[in-house]
């Protein structure tokens, strides 16, 4: 699992990028109330708004990590929001992306790396 | 600027609080979460620290009387016949019929106690002291405590028994262990509960003191506001603010029949208003979808015309869905009236509904 400076974890699953955020971010979040998610097949660039989170208290972005096309949302957040909260590093993924070179997730932090950054 | 902090400051980091900057103020925005926190103000009995508000005494130079009719130039809002041992809500008008600021104030006999929102404190007391002079006397040496809930009773009462034969809006000075208690049942939750000034040297004891019985739990800023949002009540510098009138806010029970004939600041537009209605007014929404339309979310009619704002919104834990507020323009206000609110430049459906969202529970 890599992991982003805006905290969200990156998994590897056959040709794709799966995206969520780390238990750190969805205990800052608090409690999420609504997800917003990408259409499929959008092409995003790195930086963009992709998901947005809403928690009781504020809303939130969720950037694509780099670029890609989003070729699956997870739906079940759409009915079940609070699985965010519950297992956000498990069912509660956000989108999956396919991107031309899965090489280019070697620029983002290893578990350690992470640890060390939200200390 | 420096953030001031609470008297109570230690025991919210002690708890586990969260603590954010507000209104120049170190504050617990949450415990254990503001769903939790919030659920459980509406089940059992939640403590608030609202110790940055304000709290002024109005002390008469001469008798009540006077005193009244003096701070009734500056409210549309019957001060004179406010018995002894109740409070009330008022509202402070400029002199364009906005609102400077809406606050509680309670008859305690031979004084008026005045809780003033803490954003708006030092302009309250410099705009009282200009029209009351020495009669205002800032309280700076107490803390102020909500305890909000259907079990809010139980637990105080345990400490103070008196509690019991309130009803709402009553005030009561009661003598503990904690030094003396100024005791309103009243609060901002929509809940029954009280608010509580007391002694700085107290509050610990007393705040702890209600912490160690089983059906109160500390409740942060962030369950304050979705349950005030809940409870249909206007925020401050959100809902209202100096260019609001309390005709447009919704806030005209709050004028007593005997004011609406004038003598107070912004009297001119506030009887206008009054008589031939406002051109804007507040209401509830309700968002059809599950996205929470929140302030300055723009409002706009079936054919596209732009109609209003939101003022207030978010998700109302107890509701179980996206709850709002916001000012529509007059044509546009019946409930049931279907707008649409633009989110993240999408226009997602919102119904005009009755407030509050929530019943309120008040022991009348």
């Amino acid at each position: 699992m890599k992991y982003t400076e805006e905290h969200e974890w990156l998994r590897v699953e056959g040709d794709y990028v799966v995206v969520g955020i780390t238990e750190h971010a969805a205990t800052q979040l608090g409690d999420v109330v609504f997800v917003e998610l990408p259409e499929l097949e959008t092409q995003v660039a790195s930086g963009d708004e992709v998901v947005v989170i809403e928690s009781v208290k504020a809303a939130s972005d969720i950037l694509a990590p780099v670029d890609g096309e989003i070729v699956e949302v997870n739906d079940e957040l759409a009915s079940n929001p609070g699985l965010v909260n519950e297992d956000p590093t498990g069912r509660a993924w956000f989108f999956k992306l396919r991107v031309e070179d899965l090489s280019v997730l070697d620029q983002f932090m290893d578990e350690d790396e992470y640890a060390d950054l939200i200390g | 600027m420096d953030l001031q902090r609470l008297p109570l400051h230690d025991l919210h980091v002690e708890l586990g609080g969260r603590m954010v900057p507000f209104a120049g103020w170190e504050m617990p925005v949450q415990y254990e979460g503001v769903m939790a926190e919030h659920l459980h103000t509406r089940k059992a009995a939640g403590l608030f620290d609202v110790s940055h508000m304000g709290q002024v005494l109005l002390r008469p130079r001469t008798d009540m009387a006077a005193l009244a009719a003096e701070f009734e130039a500056l409210m549309p809002v019957s001060v004179a016949a406010l018995a002894e041992g109740r409070q009330r809500y008022g509202l402070l008008t400029n002199e364009q019929g906005g609102i400077r600021d809406d606050l509680m104030f309670a008859n305690r006999g031979d004084h008026l106690h005045v809780v003033v929102n803490a954003g708006c404190k030092e302009a309250d007391i410099a705009h009282l002291t200009a029209h009351l002079g020495d009669q205002v006397h800032p309280v700076t040496d107490r803390a102020l405590l909500a305890l909000q809930g259907p079990l809010a009773e139980d637990a105080l009462a345990r400490l103070v028994p008196a509690v019991m034969a309130m009803r709402f809006m009553d005030v009561i000075t009661a003598d503990t262990i904690y030094g003396p208690l100024w005791i309103s049942r009243s609060g901002y939750t929509g809940e029954d509960g009280f608010e509580i000034s007391v002694p700085f040297g107290g509050a610990n004891g007393l705040a702890r003191a209600l912490l160690a019985m089983e059906e109160v739990a500390p409740i942060g800023l962030g369950a304050r506001d979705s349950l005030r949002l809940e409870a249909g009540l206007c925020l401050y510098g959100h809902d209202i603010d100096e260019t609001t009138s309390p005709v447009e806010a919704g806030l005209t029970w709050a004028i007593q029949k005997s004011r609406r004939t004038g003598g107070f600041a912004g009297d001119t537009r506030i009887l206008a208003e009054l008589a031939d209605g406002p051109a804007r007014v507040r209401v509830g929404l309700l968002p059809e979808g599950r996205a929470p339309m929140r302030e300055g979310v723009a409002l706009f009619a079936e054919d596209g015309t732009p109609v209003g704002t939101v003022t207030s919104g978010g998700f109302g834990p107890t509701v179980g869905a996206p709850v709002a507020m916001g000012y529509v323009a007059a044509g546009h206000t019946a409930i049931g009236t279907r707008l649409f609110g633009e989110v993240r430049g999408k226009r997602l459906p919102v119904s005009v509904a009755a407030m509050p969202f929530v019943p309120a529970s008040y022991k009348r």
